[in-house]
């Protein structure tokens, strides 16, 4: 018995000294993977959901794809895009992951990408930086550090400019080298 | 996952397509509308839309679509459940009515929830109570609102998420209806807001 639990315990560790990630803060780099400005934003008060955004580039030369995500302050945290078609806005979960080409850069913004923050705990405080971590297939685990925009912001620290045309585009997803494989 | 689980979620599922369905119609119409809104023309079976509704509001009184007559209205569907338009709608509407000050009393605006298993009156009070108060939240029975839903011609579908959630897919359009309750206008969430605040202008001052 005691020898189960030993050998039990050495695979624990084992499992936990090889999957350390690397903690790298927003902006820095993770095997290929770049991460810049993290960010939520206030929600309505008694809100269940929020939505977390970023700038993900593959510095590396091989593909990669963020496959999942865990924020403090959530129980759970999906992968979804959200397009507006016809008046209708419609909301998906980006099954397969989110792929990054070598070289590519994905933008993770209002109207488009965004990760799904579910069962919040806490309502996110402007101010108050909220930690997570990000999942990538090849990069391994990510901890970042979401800022936090007020209730309605489109953006963070660039000002109010994504209106009209640039929104557009964010909602103009045919184009992204998406892997919607299942 | 538990064999139930598949099954609700099968079942999820089908209701959905049943919805796509049975919307794809009003879809079809709705993008006509938007279209003929941006030329600027008449709007095409503008008279048909909308139509009689009972609901209950955020404080938990009965609304019934009579208190609507008489007075221009904006009135646009979602759910609190949601992360990004419907905030970002009731976001910039309080923007909006504060810019237009003390002309905007005249305006009316409601925001009806598709998702009344969820959004009771309590709740969405306290999510309400971070906008603009002339903002007045709908709810009602699964019935009542479903009557709405489909009066308003709005598509609207659960969409099961991975933990055994859901969440929605629904029309976002804001309808901008006159006092005599024809549908003036839409706004869109991809307009600039210049265009925004003119057309809920162009509502305050007719009337
Ligand atoms: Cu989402």
């Amino acid at each position: 018995m005691t020898n189960r639990l030993l050998a039990v315990l050495a695979v624990l560790v084992a499992c936990v000294a090889t999957n350390m990630p690397d903690q790298v803060r927003a902006g820095e780099k993770a095997a290929g993977i770049k991460i810049e400005k993290p960010w939520t934003r206030v929600t309505p008060p008694g809100a269940k959901v929020a939505a977390g955004f970023m700038t993900i580039t593959n510095t590396g030369n091989e593909a990669d794809r963020l496959v999942s995500g865990s924020v403090a302050l959530a129980k759970t945290v999906e992968i979804h895009e959200m397009s507006m078609k016809d008046g209708i806005m419609r909301m998906n979960e980006v099954d397969a992951g989110l792929e990054i080409a070598p070289g590519a850069t994905v933008v993770l913004k209002p109207g488009g990408y965004h990760l799904m923050f579910m069962g919040l705990t806490a309502e996110p405080q402007e101010g108050q930086p909220v930690k997570g971590k990000l999942k990538f297939e090849k990069a391994g685990e990510v901890a970042v550090e979401f800022a936090v925009a007020p209730l309605g912001a489109k953006s963070i620290g660039g000002g109010d400019k994504m209106t009209g045309s640039h929104e557009k585009d964010g909602m103009d997803h045919g184009n992204h080298h998406m892997n919607h494989g299942k | 996952m538990a064999a139930g689980t598949v099954l609700s979620r099968l079942r999820l599922a089908l209701w959905g397509l049943v919805a796509v369905a049975a919307f794809a119609a009003g879809a079809l119409f709705l993008g006509n509308l938007q279209e003929a809104a941006r030329q600027g023309s008449s709007l095409p079976g503008a008279a048909r839309f909308g139509g009689d509704f009972q609901l209950v509001d955020h404080n938990g009184q009965a609304f019934s679509s009579e208190a609507l007559k008489g007075k221009p209205h904006a009135l646009f569907f979602g759910f609190t459940h949601c992360p990004d338009i419907c905030p970002t709608t009731l976001f910039e509407m309080t923007k909006h009515l504060e810019e237009l000050g003390s002309k905007a009393d005249a305006l009316k605006i409601f925001f009806v929830t598709v998702d009344p298993a969820r959004d009771t009156p309590e709740h969405l009070k306290k999510y309400l109570s971070a906008f603009d108060e002339r903002i007045t939240g709908l709810t009602g029975t699964p019935d009542q609102v479903a009557k709405a839903v489909k009066a308003y011609r709005v598509f609207a579908e659960k969409v099961p998420t991975g933990d055994g959630d859901y969440t929605m897919n629904h029309t976002a359009t804001v309808y901008l209806f006159d006092a005599k309750g024809t549908l003036a206008s839409t706004l869109s969430w991809q307009e600039d807001e210049k265009t925004r605040l003119a057309k809920l202008k162009r509502l305050a001052d007719r009337g």
